[in-house]
């Protein structure tokens, strides 16, 4: 089956995103999450997709998970030369897939239970989290040909060019087990579509799926740019998943704040507010300015122990919560929970800029 | 004639539909597009969750969701009915220009955006819950009705009627619609015109009238001694 290009068709859609979420802590394998996002199959046109799986290594909980697309044989001898240098590999082997006719151009895709060397941590003077996240930086922006797209503990990110329910299916997301997954499937605007471009975008237990297309890229791009991170792939999402690690893990803030940043409520709806409220809101927009996104988007966050879902100020994309006793949905359009979770106890839909969290009773898995 | 929505899929179904006339019934509907789009003399029943743009262009026929609807439910309808036993999407009677849609609950954001009237055509809107921000905006004509039956806050958000320039929205509250864009007044009004569609929607969804009338309305309409001078909001 050839794809085709652009211009030859028009396809109306824009992305979709669903995820589910136990928040018992319940292990379900990956099949619901296909059915789940297949029935927004129109939504997507067949240039990306992917998943990311919560909870999915409890034997390798300890170790950091990479998931990593190499071109050819030559880049992964050398990224594994530098991968040697910094950490202990515990365990590496392919990432098992299924040879499907819907997924071609398939690059190798392996994965590492690492942990950093000790020396190597001290040499660097940085807490665990921030050298792991330097050398996925330096593996992507130094080691042409190789790309790590998943760098959490307990988690993965699994994501390819194709529709998302084949890619879900091309990565037996059935044989793992987890209590969190989220999903995507890719309508690319910007930028063609290629493998790492496909959602979720990562780097360690943060993930993002992003349906919407955000008018404030390159401000964003600029200001998270000058905190170390590097943008890569020219696509708005990397830079959302950026700005949501630089303001959980770097700035201490919680998801409710971050949601007051990167949605922020207009100055007119803050000028409303009671005088306590208020001030924390001009605080935030102030003194967080440039990580204000603005323009269409609806994303769901995934992280050790939860999952957060948002959408812009003026709610310019879709996004339904369903809920049905210990499980939580979030997906663009209401079908697609309704087609793995007929009954709900409640649905609703969040307004624009209200932080919709979940989290696992009891704290992290 | 029963169709089963998740068997054909979207470009099967809404062939089927547009070929089959008198009552058509669709089950198992999970998302399914653009369902009874364009219609014209037909009543379609339709179990399930209807997908986007649901009734768009409807074009006289009847339409009955028993289930909730999601986004651009009758996009530019013409005329018609539809019912919907349960709530609605963003962008509800999206640029409607005729016909009525009656939904027992909420609505989402953008509900009845850029809804415009000519002549004899006057699209209504009637949302028995609350709803989103963004309601009415852009209004160039016909009716909105938003009844806040499951709240007893004001039942819609912020930034109601921006960009309004025509039409009414009436709200059932028991306080007045605060924080409403300039151009737009406001006024306590007797519902006495608006009877018709109240008791229509007391009918098909079985709420008694007495429920309907026991708080007061608000009429939203445009001040012509104030035009908008700015489109949008300050950001």
């Amino acid at each position: 089956m050839s794809l085709p290009r652009e211009g030859e068709v028009r396809i109306p859609s824009g992305c979709a995103v669903s995820g589910m979420f136990s928040k018992s802590g319940k292990r379900m394998n990956g099949e619901q999450i296909i059915r789940s996002i297949e029935v927004m199959h129109d939504r997507s046109n067949g240039l990306g997709g992917g998943f990311a799986a919560y909870g999915i290594y409890p034997e390798y909980k300890e170790y950091y998970a990479f998931h990593i697309f190499y071109d050819d044989i030559s880049t992964k001898q050398e990224c594994e030369r530098f991968l040697e240098h910094h950490f202990d590999i515990i365990n590496l082997s392919k990432i098992p897939t299924r040879k499907m006719p819907q997924i071609t151009d398939v690059p190798l895709i392996w994965r590492y239970f690492v942990t950093p060397l000790p020396t190597k941590l001290a040499e660097s003077q940085l807490d665990e989290r921030e050298f792991v996240a330097k050398c996925v930086f330096h593996i992507n922006t130094r080691i042409k040909g190789s790309y790590v797209f998943s760098s959490g503990k307990n988690m993965g990110v699994f994501k390819a060019v194709g529709f998302p329910e084949d890619v879900g299916r091309f990565y037996r997301l059935d044989e793992y087990a987890g209590y969190c997954f989220t999903a995507h499937g890719r309508y690319p605007t910007n930028t063609p579509g290629w493998w790492g471009g496909a959602h979720p975008f990562a780097l360690l237990d943060y993930t993002v799926v992003h349906n919407g297309e955000i008018s404030s890229y390159d401000a964003n791009r600029r200001a998270i740019e000058m905190y170390g991170y590097k943008c890569t792939l020219q696509t708005d999402t990397e830079v959302i998943a950026y700005i949501i690690d630089y303001l959980h893990r770097k700035q201490g803030l919680n998801w409710q704040e971050i949601c007051s940043v990167i949605a922020a409520p207009f100055w007119q709806t803050i000028e409303g507010m009671p005088e306590q409220e208020r001030k924390k809101h001009e605080y935030l927009r102030n003194v967080f300015a440039s990580q204000l996104i603005t323009g269409p988007f609806s994303i769901l966050v995934g992280f050790e122990g939860g999952m957060m879902a948002l959408n812009d100020r003026l709610k310019l994309r879709s996004m339904v919560v369903g809920e049905k006793d210990d499980m939580f949905y979030v997906a663009s359009e209401e079908s697609a929970i309704r087609v793995i979770q007929p009954e709900l106890d409640k649905v609703w839909s969040p307004k624009g800029g209200e932080c919709v969290l979940v989290t696992l009773e009891g704290g992290k898995a | 004639m029963i169709f089963s929505a998740k068997e054909l899929g979207y470009e099967k179904l809404n062939e089927a539909v547009r070929n089959t006339a008198g009552e058509i019934e669709i089950n198992d509907c999970f998302g399914e597009r653009f369902v009874g789009c364009g219609a014209a003399d037909k009543t379609i029943t339709v179990n399930g969750t209807p997908g986007n743009a649901m009734g768009a262009y409807l074009n006289g026929a009847t339409m009955i969701v028993n289930g909730n609807a999601q986004d651009a439910v009758g996009d530019t309808m013409n005329a018609g009915r539809i019912v919907i036993h349960g709530n609605a999407g963003d962008a509800l009677g999206y640029a409607m220009r005729g016909g009525e849609i009656y939904v027992k609950g909420s609505a989402g954001y953008r509900a009845g955006i850029h809804m415009k009237e000519y002549m004899e055509k006057r699209p209504l809107i009637v949302i028995g819950g609350s709803t989103g921000s963004f309601l009415g905006e852009y209004l160039a004509g016909g009716m909105m009705i938003v009844l806040g039956l499951n709240t007893e806050e004001v039942p819609v958000g912020n930034f109601t009627g921006t960009g309004m320039h025509g039409g009414q929205i009436w709200i059932r509250s028991s306080s007045k619609p605060e924080k409403l864009p300039a151009q737009v007044c406001v006024e306590q009004a007797d519902p006495q015109e608006i009877l018709p569609y109240l008791a229509n929607y007391a009918k098909l969804f079985g709420v008694s009238m007495e429920t309907i009338l026991d708080k007061p309305f608000y009429r939203l309409s445009p001040n012509a001694k104030n035009p908008y001078k700015r489109l949008y909001t300050v950001n």
